[in-house]
């Protein structure tokens, strides 16, 4: 019976063998070593890589895409928490809403973010539309800057955030809602004291689901960022690109991870306080 | 009837596809114990939950002492619910839970009034417990000690004691009781066990199919019921000649006597102090009669026997 429990988890575990932890070691290996005349890698083996991303300048790329992914998914769970409660409790048609709610997934993320440069930029929808009826004359800079990033970001992931926090409202017991309006509770305090706090598992999946990806973005900030909004992800492609610097990429995007998982542990070690 | 703490005044209310309840009349007097009894699907917890403010009747008017309800928001109502799976706060330790009331209303003196309300459930060494760590009788209280903390006109509770093991339930009964008249609080205690309503009532409100057939003390309910309905929802009953007869009304002899009638034992049950004889009737009419069991020979299955009653104890019904 056990031997046949571990067979049914074979097929995921050979695949995370081969397209997660080789590759991660991989890139482990190439950090530690020396950059190569026209890329790829040499020897000898070095901690330079990492050194390097002492620099000030790196310091502010990693700075600025912890604050964006922290605005991204700020703004994701204001805006997924009003809509994933009306889902929540729209009886039967829940699952057309949900439909909806998902439904931006039907097409690719690439084509979707080049649809908000056509919105954005200078002679762009919004640009065009409000020069026309003269309430601008001057286009207004809604591309290239943090601002289109981080509104590229949440429309991205929002649904990240919808679903799990859908997932949490949805079993809570009315019975508890009731209880507390029974109680003297106003509806706001009821959300404030039995609702939001009850839904803090699903709170927290939904953070960990789009603030991770938001850190780690490129195709976003490369299109709507510009070369002012650098972020990591951006760097860190860069180097296995144009700069040819595979062993500093590598570098870089462990980097990357060890913030992500810093960030994930001490909310994971909140979260275990509270239950 | 006299001080009534609580009155509905032809109440209705309909669902999408059928009346929950129509017309119901009730005064609840102050400080009484007051059951609303019926099966599933009567009406009753959907007339609790107008009284308590989650559903808003289509009709009729619902008064707490002395004003108008029935459009108030629960939180604006001075009455209290303790539901039925008790629904307490699972990230709030008892304490939480039972100050909640407090705080959202801004009491003062909320400590003393937690440690008052928790001694008197019996729960003040498990304040800093979470309800998950709770044993079913022991969040029943948490339940009861939250509502009551805040002195509520009425409280209202939904088959409170449905959750519990059937070896608790009676004596949480009496515990009820006892917590009802010392705190003096009007108690609307809604119910579908006759037994429940029957040993803890002083009012019972019999419902069914949303209408209220009859209100009246337990004896009256049970020993003068106004219709066919309330005589066999309360107790046994066995119909002879479209008359009601309890079966302890019922007397069997192995002799016949004036007006007696004579009918074959089907089966016979032991249950210590009494018995029950199933008895079928030359009419074909089957019966339970209900007899002491005081050391003479059984009665067996096949037994030729005669059976006979009190005029006085036959129950005639109009519908």
């Amino acid at each position: 019976m056990k031997r046949l429990r571990r067979l049914f988890i074979a097929p995921a575990a050979t695949i995370l063998a081969v397209t997660l932890a080789a590759p991660l070691a991989i890139v482990l290996i190439y950090s530690l070593m020396t950059r190569g005349a026209y890329g790829g890698v040499e020897h000898p083996f070095t901690l330079e890589n990492f050194t390097r991303l002492y620099d000030p300048l790196y310091g502010a790329i990693l700075w600025r895409s912890c604050w964006i992914a922290a605005v991204a998914t700020a703004l994701c769970l204001v805006i997924a928490f009003p809509l994933a409660l009306f889902i929540a409790r729209s009886g039967p048609k829940k699952n057309l809403y949900l439909s909806l709610v998902i439904l931006p997934f039907w097409t690719s993320f690439l084509i979707r973010t080049y649809a908000w440069m056509f919105l954005l930029r200078d002679t762009g929808l919004i640009n065009t539309v409000l020069q026309s009826l003269h309430l601008i004359h001057d286009p207004l800079p809604m591309l290239y800057n943090s601002g289109a990033v981080i509104l590229g970001l949440v429309y991205g992931f929002l649904p990240f955030m919808v679903l799990p926090l859908y997932a949490t409202l949805e079993r809570l017991d009315p019975a508890l809602a009731e209880a507390s309006a029974d109680l003297g509770a106003r509806p706001w305090q009821t959300l404030w004291r039995v609702t939001i706090p009850l839904c803090s598992p699903g709170i927290r999946a939904g953070s960990i689901l789009v603030f991770v990806p938001c850190l780690g973005t490129y195709i976003t900030s490369d299109l709507l960022g510009g070369s002012k909004t650098i972020l990591i992800g951006n760097l860190v492609q860069n180097q296995f690109t144009s700069a040819r610097d595979w062993p500093f990429g590598a570098a870089a995007s462990i980097a990357l991870m060890a913030v992500a998982m810093a960030l994930l542990l001490s909310a994971r070690k909140r979260g275990e306080e509270m239950l | 009837m006299g001080d009534a703490i609580l009155e509905l005044r032809g109440v209705s209310k309909r669902f999408a596809s059928h009346a929950a309840v129509s017309n119901v009349t009730l005064g609840v007097p102050r400080g009484s114990f007051f059951s609303l009894l019926g099966p599933s699907g009567c009406g009753k917890t959907t007339t609790l939950r107008m009284i308590a403010g989650f559903e808003t009747p289509d009709q009729g008017e619902i008064h707490l002492n002395g004003s108008r309800i029935d459009a108030l928001p629960p939180y604006r109502r001075n009455v209290n619910t303790v539901f039925q799976n008790y629904a307490l706060f699972p990230h709030l330790t008892v304490r939480g839970n039972v100050e909640f009331g407090l705080r959202r209303k801004g009491f003062d003196g909320i400590e003393t009034r937690v440690q008052s309300v928790l001694d008197q459930v019996r729960l003040a060494g498990k304040s800093s417990r979470m309800p998950a760590q709770l044993s079913g009788g022991e969040r029943q209280r948490v339940a009861l000690a939250r509502s009551l903390v805040l002195h509520p006109d009425v409280l209202l509770l939904d088959e409170p004691l449905s959750a519990l093991d059937p070896q608790l339930r009676k004596q949480v009964r009496a515990e009820l009781k006892d917590l009802q008249r010392r705190v003096g609080i009007t108690f609307l205690f809604v119910t579908h066990d006759q037994e429940e309503a029957l040993s803890m009532s002083d009012l019972i409100a019999v419902m069914n199919a949303g209408s209220v057939e009859q209100t009246g003390t337990p004896e009256e309910v049970y020993r003068r019921p106004k219709t066919r309905f309330v005589a066999s929802f309360l107790g046994a009953m066995n119909w002879i000649n479209n008359c009601g007869l309890r079966p302890e009304a019922l007397r069997v002899s192995r002799t016949p006597g004036v007006d007696s009638r004579p009918a074959v034992v089907t089966s016979s049950t032991f249950l210590g102090p009494i018995m029950h004889v199933e008895a079928t009737l030359e009419t074909g009419e089957s019966c339970t009669a209900q007899v002491f069991t005081n050391g003479g020979s059984p009665f067996l299955p096949g037994d030729s026997v005669h059976l006979c009653w009190n005029l006085s104890d036959e129950l005639r019904f109009d519908r």
